[in-house]
């Protein structure tokens, strides 16, 4: 068991699961300070949502350990839980309770669960407590989850693709909601995406899983800071090779190449130019599997 | 009440884009002493935007005397900003920039690449400065 520390909201260490022959996680090791936003990307397939589960305790590691607010969300459940607010995919509500019906539920099934809260929530946002869920729109729908998974109160609030199935309006309206609940709450948020786009301004924190491995975790703009993009002439020497390297683009004349520098002086005729999350993000997911965070290259290059 | 904005494809962080929003209002005398700065929640509500980068925009004003803090009040702009310009200096600076520009498009060059000069020329100078 490691030890209690109350400054992380969550941490995995070496955490790893299989489902029959396939890893779907491998080798997974995290922290997430507590009062953080957390994204978690990745294209389809990558294992966001074993990861997500393996956190709210649905899931049991094959391999290493977990610990949600200081303890294990698989052997202590309902201690555990009771602190975690978890929303799953699709925003799944029973179509034919009205929204009154989902509130009176969840005050049943929860040890806490501020029903007033939820109920003022869903008021302020005009959507009407006698319909039933399944005549909400979508963008009501995701509100409805949302505010029932915040009544809870929790400490950390996991959110499997909540953005997915938003029209633009709905997606801002929900983040709006979700930013609101972290200014008052100060609840940590961890919620996967493959939406880069808008996730800049909504977190803290990223964590970058593809095949199943973390390529890249930690504070965003410690990361923009340490990443830099350089631009120079077109060069023969194979880059890939150099430690600090994490993609190297060759056009006819000219090379770009994103480094993890930590912003050291670039080599004389190569021009520095700050990274976009965007391009961090998607520099980590070209890379192959077998290159975790900050490895370097061990492709055999043929120097011309 | 102060409103600010995000661009989401700028490419600045947007803790930053509010800090540079301020410094510029202030310049510019949108922002005025004394002057409250919307409240975290205030702006969380307006632009979906973390609470976390709020307040580390707010305290990176601090830290440079531009705000104070007041708990239970809000964020207020100082008295005396620490580094005015002097609207003399601003004038004199503003005219030279006129002149070199008039300069850049007699020269040929076009908006774009009058930006991609003053960038790449700015950039240099930064690196410099902090090597």
């Amino acid at each position: 068991m490691t030890t209690l520390d109350a400054d992380y909201a969550l941490r995995t260490d070496a955490l790893g699961k299989r489902f029959r022959q396939t890893w779907a996680l491998r080798d997974c090791t995290l922290a997430l300070p507590a009062g953080r936003v957390a994204a978690l990307v990745g294209p389809n397939g990558a294992g966001k949502t074993t990861l997500l589960r393996l956190l709210v305790g649905l899931l049991a590691p094959t391999r290493g350990t977990v610990e949600v607010l200081g303890q294990s969300p698989t052997t202590n459940t309902s201690q555990a839980l009771s602190r975690v607010g978890f929303l799953a995919q699709e925003h799944p509500l029973y179509r034919r309770f009205t929204v009154a019906d989902h509130l009176r539920f969840g005050q049943a099934c929860n040890l806490r669960f501020d029903r007033d809260l939820a109920q003022r929530r869903l008021t302020t946002l005009g959507i009407p407590l006698d319909r039933k869920a399944g005549a909400l729109s979508g963008g009501q729908q995701a509100q409805v989850s949302l505010a029932l998974a915040v009544a809870k109160r929790p400490e950390l609030l996991v959110l499997d693709e909540p953005l997915a199935s938003l029209d633009p309006v709905a997606r801002r309206e929900f983040l709006q909601s979700l930013m609101g609940v972290v200014a008052d709450d100060g609840v940590t948020v961890v919620f996967s995406s493959h939406v880069i786009g808008e996730l800049e301004r909504v977190c803290d924190h990223i964590v970058v899983l593809n095949h199943g491995r973390i390529m890249l975790s930690g504070d965003i703009d410690t990361l923009l800071a340490e990443h830099r993009m350089l631009l120079g002439p077109r060069t023969s020497n194979n880059l890939d090779r150099a430690p600090n390297v994490i993609e190297a683009t060759h056009a006819e004349r000219h090379t770009t190449v994103l480094v993890r520098d930590g912003g050291a002086a670039p080599a004389p005729g190569w021009q520095p130019h700050p990274v976009s999350l965007e391009e961090l993000v998607l520099g980590y997911l070209r890379r192959p599997a077998d290159q975790g965070a900050g490895s370097a290259t061990r492709e055999s290059g043929v120097e011309a | 009440m102060f409103v600010f904005r995000l661009d989401s494809g700028s490419g600045v962080p947007p803790y930053l884009q509010l800090v540079q929003q301020v410094r510029q209002a202030l310049l510019l005398g949108f922002l005025q002493p004394g002057d409250r700065l919307p409240l975290i929640r205030e702006v969380v509500e307006s632009l979906a935007i973390n609470p976390n980068t709020v307040a580390k925009a707010y305290r990176q004003l601090e830290n440079e005397a531009l705000v104070t803090g007041r708990p239970g009040q809000g964020t207020f702009v100082n008295q005396t900003p620490k580094a005015t310009v002097s609207p003399a200096a601003y004038t004199s600076l503003r005219r030279g920039l006129q002149t070199w520009l008039d300069r850049a498009y007699a020269a040929g060059l076009d908006e774009q690449a009058i930006n991609a000069l003053f960038t790449s020329v700015h950039r240099e100078a930064k690196a410099e400065d902090v090597a």
